[in-house]
């Protein structure tokens, strides 16, 4: 049946079913347990934020703390995907995944390229990220484009409740190495989430919002902030419409394509860094495969090219806001030096 | 009385989850002579777009829906009235019309939704009303008691009315013991027997209305009367390509025009309803469940069941409805029961008749249940 449960509810009932479904189903991570050996789910924290709390006393030993030593359980998760495991490693914070590089650069995402397609890696690391948590520059950074970059992996980023357990469901029962990004800040956000287990498939954008004007493209906590500028937006007779990516790699280029073909104006938030973006990414991609159906120039709303600051009063300045992704959308809407724009005068 | 002599307008409650609706439009002008079943205004809900008929007759006399505006359940739309009484009066009656609060008829409604256990399985169904009489509404292939969410309430003013979602479908269990239509029929049964219904008056849609059939022929002493809507089970011909296309449909862009097929009006098929038809198709076990019917059913893209000669060896009061412009079933399925039943050809409708001209479905069934009580 479905009813309202958080982001945060939704992540553990899918692991808690598809361990359930699957016995090859691990979890594995520093404090997951919080308290292996303990009897009770008192002693059990169930990691940093609690998203795992409970499933130890539900599938006991399936679930292992682990030394602090990222690249250690890290490269133990993607070993035993390798030997016909699925295991779920959760690393703390993204911001702590350089430690693994080699192992997730190097080995997890070309096992299959380097083995003639006889080997699949099917680890999934479930991650935190963004800003807006007072954590410090060093537990707040959205570094999705990073693992968008490499081919081999998969990386997605859920923006509610209804995703994250459908997108987690996927990731877990897919052959490839997915990169599973939580943004800290949405695990209390609540929607509507059927109790039994269903899939979205990776590479199909949502169209949360439908409008004629404008195009926003975002992606996780940001896909909440374009949908204040869209309300903003709609009282000044502004459609805009707005696209949750959901995952990163692969990515709908279609929904992108055809939506800008409709609105002739894009604006690409990201809460990543400006350069080597989601955001460039997208802005470049419909430059190239869509100039004709531009009206003007893609506009991109990111945050600085500066590590978060620790100062509450500047992360919350350093966040992408409704309110500068309203203004990104009025500039595109002013300006009109576009291939359409002038396609359509003539 | 100004209570008869003034006849407000309302947003319609369609379904169990509507607590508000947007007018994005009125297809009639202040002044227009309205007569009941006429088209008043349109309304889009978070679930989909219709139009609200008028319910009563009078002059229009008032239009208070702003176009592009969101308005609670049952609040004041407009207004009819004959035309002797006057403008002060009308402005008397808006000024004191209070939207009655939707919290209040939620609790006085009880939960939207119950679950029966049945050995077979978990069937979710609503239940609307109180009456002695008992109703029940039956789906079609890849639908769900919301199939009914513009005639559940308009049934239950003198009937208890309920609605369930098959197995495999909506929010029953999604595992199919018996993909038959008399395994469907079973179920059905022990869904009253596990209610506590004795006997009903049966309303089915597409393969509901093949179940339907199925069941007053098996059981004819649990059926008080069938009405049979754009039914399967009377002919052989069925859209296979809709049906093919349905369970293959995996993006909301696949979906959309599929499901298409089955309104005569196309922008009936919203976002929303696009997106609640995926989300129940990506749940575990419904493909398998869609797949397992539809070949167990339609094999060879031809209705396996032809049951119009055995319902005529049946003492139960008939009535077919079907949409003229039905794209799945075609409506001249309805001559298999000429001389049987009761045939009501609604034009300008597709598949989905009970949604697409509901005012005009519901006066039809409820005449012919009450027919059916005397």
């Amino acid at each position: 049946m479905a009813r309202k449960i958080s982001m945060k509810d939704a992540i553990n009932e899918a692991i808690d079913l598809e361990m359930r479904r699957d016995p090859t189903v691990i979890l594995m991570g520093e404090d997951v347990v919080g308290g292996t050996g303990s009897p009770g789910e008192a002693d059990a924290w169930g990691g940093v934020l609690g998203v795992t709390k409970g499933l130890y006393a539900k599938h006991g030993k399936r679930l292992m703390d682990t030394p602090l030593s990222e690249s250690a359980y890290v490269g133990a998760a993607i070993g035993a995907a390798a030997c016909g495991m699925r295991p779920i490693a959760e690393l703390m914070f993204i911001d702590f995944m350089g430690v693994c590089f080699d192992e997730i650069f190097n080995q997890a995402a070309k096992f299959k390229y380097m083995f003639g397609g006889k080997a699949n890696t099917p680890v999934v690391i479930r991650t935190m990220v963004g800003a807006g948590f007072r954590a410090a520059a060093q537990h707040s950074q959205m570094l999705t484009p990073i693992f968008t970059h490499i081919p081999g992996l998969k990386v997605v980023c859920p923006s509610n409740a209804y995703d994250a357990k459908g997108l987690l469901t996927q990731s877990i029962r897919d052959d490839d190495p997915v990169i599973f990004c939580e943004h800290k800040n949405l695990y209390a956000h609540e929607s509507d989430v059927p109790a039994e287990a269903y899939t979205i498939p990776f590479g199909e954008a949502n169209v949360v919002r439908e409008g004629k004007d404008a195009t926003i493209v975002a992606y996780g906590l940001m896909v909440h902030k374009a949908l204040e500028a869209a309300d903003a937006l709609a009282k000044e007779k502004v459609e805009a419409e707005v696209i949750d990516l959901r995952t990163l790699s692969p990515i709908d280029w279609d929904t992108v394509i055809e939506s800008v073909g409709n609105t002739g104006r894009l604006v690409v938030v990201d809460e990543a860094h400006p350069r080597c973006s989601i955001a460039t990414d997208v802005a470049a991609y419909v430059g190239q495969n869509a100039f004709g159906a531009l009206r003007a120039g893609a506009q991109m709303v990111t945050a600085p090219h500066t590590p978060v600051p620790f100062s509450p009063a500047l992360e919350d300045l350093y966040i992408p806001s409704g309110g500068a992704i309203a203004a990104a959308v009025r500039r595109t809407l002013a300006s009109g030096q576009g291939a359409g724009a002038q396609r359509k005068a003539s | 009385m100004t209570e008869n002599r003034i006849r407000p307008i309302v947003m319609p409650k369609w379904g169990l989850s509507m607590s508000e609706g947007k007018v994005t439009g009125w297809l009639m002008k202040p002044g227009a002579n309205v007569k009941v079943g006429d088209e008043l205004l349109e309304v889009e809900t978070e679930k989909i777009a219709s139009v609200v008929e008028a319910g009563d007759q009078g002059t229009l006399r008032r239009i208070i829906g702003e176009p592009q505006t969101v308005y609670p359940v049952k609040a004041l739309l407009g207004v009819l009235a004959d035309d002797d009484v006057s403008d002060s009066e009308i402005d008397a009656y808006v000024a004191s019309y209070v939207t009655p609060a939707a919290a209040e008829e939620e609790e006085e409604a009880g939960p939207r939704y119950h679950v029966a256990d049945l050995p077979s399985g978990r069937v979710r169904y609503a239940k609307r009303g109180e009456g002695d009489a008992a109703i029940v509404l039956i789906h079609g292939l890849g639908g769900d008691l919301d199939n009914w969410l513009f005639n559940i309430d308009a049934l239950a003013e003198r009937a208890s009315v309920y609605a369930l979602d098959l197995p495999g479908h909506g929010q029953s269990s999604k595992d199919i013991a018996d993909p038959t239509l008399r395994g469907l029929a079973q179920a059905l049964i022990a869904f009253m027997d596990e209610v506590g219904i004795a006997d009903a008056h049966l309303v089915g849609h597409s393969l509901g209305g093949a179940i339907a059939i199925q069941t007053a022929v098996d059981s004819p002493g649990r059926v008080r009367s069938l009405a049979l809507i754009g039914s399967a089970g009377l002919g052989p011909e069925i859209n296979s390509g809709y049906i093919d296309a349905f369970i293959t449909a995996g993006s909301r862009r696949e979906l959309k025009p599929v499901l298409q097929h089955l309104f005569a009006r196309k922008d009936l098929v919203s976002r929303q309803l696009v997106d609640d038809v995926l989300k129940y198709k990506r749940l575990d076990g419904v493909n398998e469940a869609l797949k397992k019917l539809s070949s167990s059913l339609f094999a060879g893209g031809r209705q396996q069941a032809q049951l119009g000669d055995a319902l005529r060896r049946v003492n139960i009061p008939t009535m077919v409805i079907w949409g003229e412009d039905d794209e799945i079933v075609p409506a001249k399925h309805a001559a298999a029961l000429t001389g049987k039943a009761r045939t009501h050809v609604i034009g300008g409708t597709g598949h989905m008749v009970q949604m697409e001209a509901a005012n005009t479905v519901n006066a039809l069934l409820k005449e012919h249940i009450r027919a059916g009580l005397l």
